[in-house]
């Protein structure tokens, strides 16, 4: 057997201990020996967490994230309060405090960052401690002793006006300090707003009283043993008796310069994450510089080191990174501050819009590069920032009307209030009852991201449809910077990859069971909150050479009907287009009475509904009834529902039920990312109410047919979007086909199309598939078309179950018991 | 959890060949009164725990499972299979019941 490599990680932080557990996710301890050096003489915590514990709603036990006896538990050798002195890259050794010497194949600093300290002549005593009254304010950690201090306490002047200096300046205000923030830059958040903005939030702090004085620095700390003011550089003296230090970080990168790697402001490294100067070192985290930007939030260093844990671990062995986008949001008591991504434009094609309102405290900008939003201040006015922060995070489609992107009050909620303005006890969720106050509660007690906070609470995993004003509450709420939460990419919450690249590592490794796919990409273990997204992606990856684990299925598609509240199923049998025969209508009423089935009810589908069938009568209902399966349980092609068209109707244009037979007789229980209703209505009345349907068709004069997408009517609303207008049945299969295939393969996991197409846009998709810039339509028709072959009847395993207890309820009833 | 020994008052019920279970999938019995669920996991391991959910009494044997964890079929609320415990929300927990697999692979379940 080949010896095993040697992975040797310096840093046991938020950085160092992630890319390790992402490591041990892909099974990277089977491929290497892995070593960690930790300054601290116990396992990791979460940094972020920190303020929970001084909110009180966190012990300090609960912050570890990894304890002693996890790294004895993983084999990882953890060398505890060692520092790392040196590293000799010839023989590939670090050497540490106390003679210990480690070798390695790859070496992985994750040494994070310090505090900056501007150098202040007299802000330590002649034996470096600082003077009494002067702190150094970096992590939540360090408030309470600053508010201790401030209790008695007069005047500060806090160094460096960005956006933990402002928060801390909100918060010596509060306790009833006279503040004064110095900053060097010539606006305080120098980083996140232009000028414009920047002046205007000068203001906007001096107006709720606190004194901004930008453009300058501290030269000088006055007073003896204890701080009593500061000169500054313009000769001006501010008197104080507190002085607190927020002025950024800055990587700690000295071991990596004696080790002669390149570093700036960080350790260079490329979208590898490899060192610049040597590819078997790597840097992640606040220590790591990438095309020119070093990251001081929590998010990007997880990228990075899923990232790298990927590289190393196999699981992805070309993943690169990218860049972070990253946003920030200020919320000091009367300020009201979002900036996302670039704040200004960086060349003459990008699109800017601003609108400026010194008087009012508001100011707007947006930075659009490519029709994608790259960047956005909104200060003084937080409408619309969820909406911003979609499209920024996920490079969504944007109105052509880009000033609706500053002013979406009036396009977007007529007669709404903000969900920020509604009381606590206001029902969020409608599906499952939470109330306003019960979000803003889980959001206190520390649940910090959407998925979190959906989770705890069950908003938003009804319909889905008020995770946007979950997201609002969730922002207005929250105390820490906005970080996104990278679980909203993943196609599943186990596996840490977008759809595209989870394709390609199914693809990759030729993986084609569910469990084959948890096994390699997810550590192995079954996840049951990902086996369903997966089966459905699987079977549109492989087709008929899917290995279908019925586990994987969720229960409707293992009895194929779907279950009610009690736990009995509904029986839908297919009806073509809603036109039923007379014989067709008998069967299934003595089908209904021999069974006494408690309901029959006319569906929404122009279907019938057999409601209250056990799952054991579900075969037999199945024979009685001779047709097959209408797919009413499932996440596929559902019904396609018609209006009566022209052979009886006066103002029919088209043969909406024989087209409406056709496309559903094609195109049958297709499984589909969400469920696909559709309609075919014979004239613009549109009785079958096509324009809000997954897919409609409208006939119109000249005997031709409209074809509409993304149109919705459930817990969202929606007018489709015209497609394109054909001459023909024939091609009204062809682009319903290819609309089809490409949501298949595009469409996130219960991504209904009215997400879909606002996500890609109705343009794009126009280019895509009719005029085909990609040259994948001929591709995607051949794909559906053999996919539609491929179609069997689900029913027929009444008959011939695939599993002797396929149907059954019960594994056994038992009579007695019986003793060991 | 292991089944040491029948304590005065229980009872250990033989479920029969855990084979009998489709892998990965799950499947109610009734005694009596009392209905439970059985779980076999694809790792080979088998749970017990009640056959009803507490949030809206969802069937539990028609759930997703998971290595450790049931996601109920009605509202996915997860519960911990071992300990019953829930995951990640407040529908309360499931009670679950200690098995073991005997030498000719029959499912041995301790009830109250």
């Amino acid at each position: 057997m080949k010896p095993k490599e040697r992975v040797v990680v310096i840093g046991n932080g938020m950085g160092g201990a992630r890319f390790v557990e992402e490591l041990l996710a892909c099974n990277g301890d089977a491929r290497y020996d892995i070593v960690m050096f930790g300054d601290e003489p116990y396992g990791n915590y979460n940094r972020i967490l920190l303020s929970n514990v001084l909110a009180g709603t966190h012990e300090p036990k609960d912050i570890f994230m990894n304890p002693l006896r996890w790294y004895a538990e993983n084999n990882i050798r953890l060398h505890a309060g060692v520092r790392v002195e040196s590293i000799a890259r010839e023989s590939k050794t670090v050497s540490g405090a106390g003679g210990i010497e480690e070798a390695y194949d790859h070496l992985v600093f994750a040494t994070g960052s310090r505090p900056f300290i501007p150098p202040t002549q007299g802000i330590a005593s002649d034996t470096g401690v600082f003077k009494e009254g002067v702190f150094v304010f970096r992590t939540l950690d360090d408030s309470l002793e600053i508010m201790k201090f401030a209790k008695t306490a007069k005047r500060a002047v806090v160094i460096g006006g960005g956006l933990l200096g402002l928060e801390a300046a909100r918060g010596l205000l509060n306790l009833g300090l006279e503040v004064h923030v110095v900053e060097l830059a010539p606006h305080p958040m120098a980083v996140q707003l232009d000028a414009g903005a920047g002046a205007i939030l000068t203001r906007t702090l001096e107006e709720i009283g606190i004194h901004v004085h930008a453009g300058i620095s501290v030269s000088m700390a006055l007073g003896d043993g204890h701080v009593e003011g500061v000169v500054l550089s313009d000769g001006n003296v501010e008197p104080c008796d507190m002085l607190v230090i927020s002025a950024g970080i800055r990587s700690n990168t000295q071991l990596a310069a004696r080790a002669d790697l390149a570093v700036e402001r960080g350790i260079v490294v490329g979208d590898d994450l490899a060192s610049v100067t040597d590819p078997a070192i790597y840097a992640i985290g606040e220590c790591a510089q990438h095309r020119g930007k070093t990251y001081g939030l929590v998010a990007p260093t997880w990228e990075q080191a899923a990232i790298l844990a990927a590289r190393l671990g196999g699981s992805n062995p070309t993943a690169t990174y990218e860049g972070s986008s990253t946003s920030t949001k200020l919320k000091v008591m009367g300020v009201d501050l979002l900036a996302i991504g670039e704040k200004e434009a960086a060349s003459e094609s990008d699109e800017v819009l601003t609108f400026s309102n010194p008087t009012a405290g508001v100011y707007k900008k947006v930075v659009v590069r490519d029709g994608k939003l790259v960047g956005a201040i909104l200060l003084g006015d937080s409408l619309g920032s969820p909406r911003l922060l979609e499209a920024f995070h996920r490079a969504g489609e944007l109105p052509e009307e880009r000033a609706d992107l500053l002013f979406p009050a009036a396009a977007e909620t007529p007669g709404i209030a903000k969900v920020e303005d509604v009381p606590d006890s206001f029902q969020i969720c409608n599906c499952n009852g939470v109330s306003k106050g019960a979000i803003l509660e889980a959001v206190k007690s520390g649940h910090n991201s959407l998925g979190a906070v959906c989770d705890t609470t069950k908003a938003g995993t009804g319909c889905g449809s008020c995770k946007t004003q979950v997201q609002a509450l969730l922002e207005a709420a929250s105390d820490a910077p906005l970080t996104e939460d990278p679980s909203v990419h993943y196609y599943v919450p186990a596996i840490a990859l977008g759809k595209p690249d989870l394709i390609q590592a199914i693809r990759k490794g030729n993986l084609r069971s569910v469990s084959a796919v948890l096994d390699a990409l997810a550590g192995g273990g079954g996840d049951a909150k990902s086996k369903i997204g997966l089966a459905s992606l699987l079977k549109i990856v492989w087709g008929t050479g899917y290995d279908d684990e019925r586990d994987a299925r969720f229960i409707n598609d293992r009895v194929h009907a779907n279950i009610q509240n009690d736990g009995m199923f509904s029986v839908v049998p297919r009806i073509l287009g809603g036109v039923v025969t007379p014989s067709q209508l008998r069967t299934i009423a003595d089908v209904a009475e021999k069974y006494a089935v408690p309901m029959v009810k006319i569906t929404g589908g122009q279907r019938i509904d057999l409601l209250g069938v056990s799952k054991a009568q579900l075969p037999d209902v199945w024979r009685d009834l001779g047709m097959r399966s209408g797919h009413a349980y499932t996440k596929a092609v559902r019904t396609v529902k018609t209006c009566v068209g022209e052979e009886f109707c006066r103002f029919g244009l088209g043969n909406s039920t024989k087209l409406g037979i056709e496309i559903e007789r094609k195109f049958q229980g297709m499984e589909t990312p969400h469920k696909v209703k559709m309609a075919a209505s014979a004239c613009p009345r549109n009785c079958a109410e096509s324009t809000t349907k997954d897919l409609g068709v409208v006939a119109i004069e000249g005997g031709r047919w409209e074809i509409y997408v993304g149109g919705a009517a459930g817990s969202s609303v929606r007018k489709g979007d015209l497609l394109c207008v054909v001459d023909n049945h024939e091609d009204v299969l062809k682009y319903t086909g290819r609309f089809l295939q490409y949501y298949r393969e595009n469409a996130k996991y219960l991504e209904r199309t009215y997400g879909f197409v606002e996500r890609i846009g109705i343009e794009a998709l126009r280019r895509i598939l009719i005029n085909d810039d990609e040259a994948i339509a001929e591709r995607l028709d051949r794909d559906i078309d053999a996919a539609a072959a491929a179609y069997t009847d689900p029913w027929a395993e009444g008959a011939d179950p695939v599993h002797p207890l396929q149907f059954s309820e019960e594994l056994v009833s038992i009579e007695a018991g019986v003793a060991l | 959890m292991k089944i040491t020994a029948p304590t005065p008052g229980n009872l250990v019920l033989n479920l029969g060949p855990a084979a009998r279970i489709p892998p990965g999938e799950g499947r109610s019995v009734r005694f009596g009164d009392l209905s439970i669920a059985v779980f076999r996991v694809r790792n080979g391991d088998v749970f017990v725990t009640d056959a009803r959910c507490p949030h809206k009494s969802g069937p539990l044997a028609d759930g997703t499972i998971g290595n450790r964890t049931i996601v109920c079929p009605l509202h996915a609320c997860g519960f911990d299979l071992e300990t019953g415990a829930g995951v990640g929300h407040g529908c309360g927990r499931v009670k679950s019941f200690p098995v073991e697999i005997n030498n000719d692979g029959d499912i041995l379940v301790g009830v109250d």
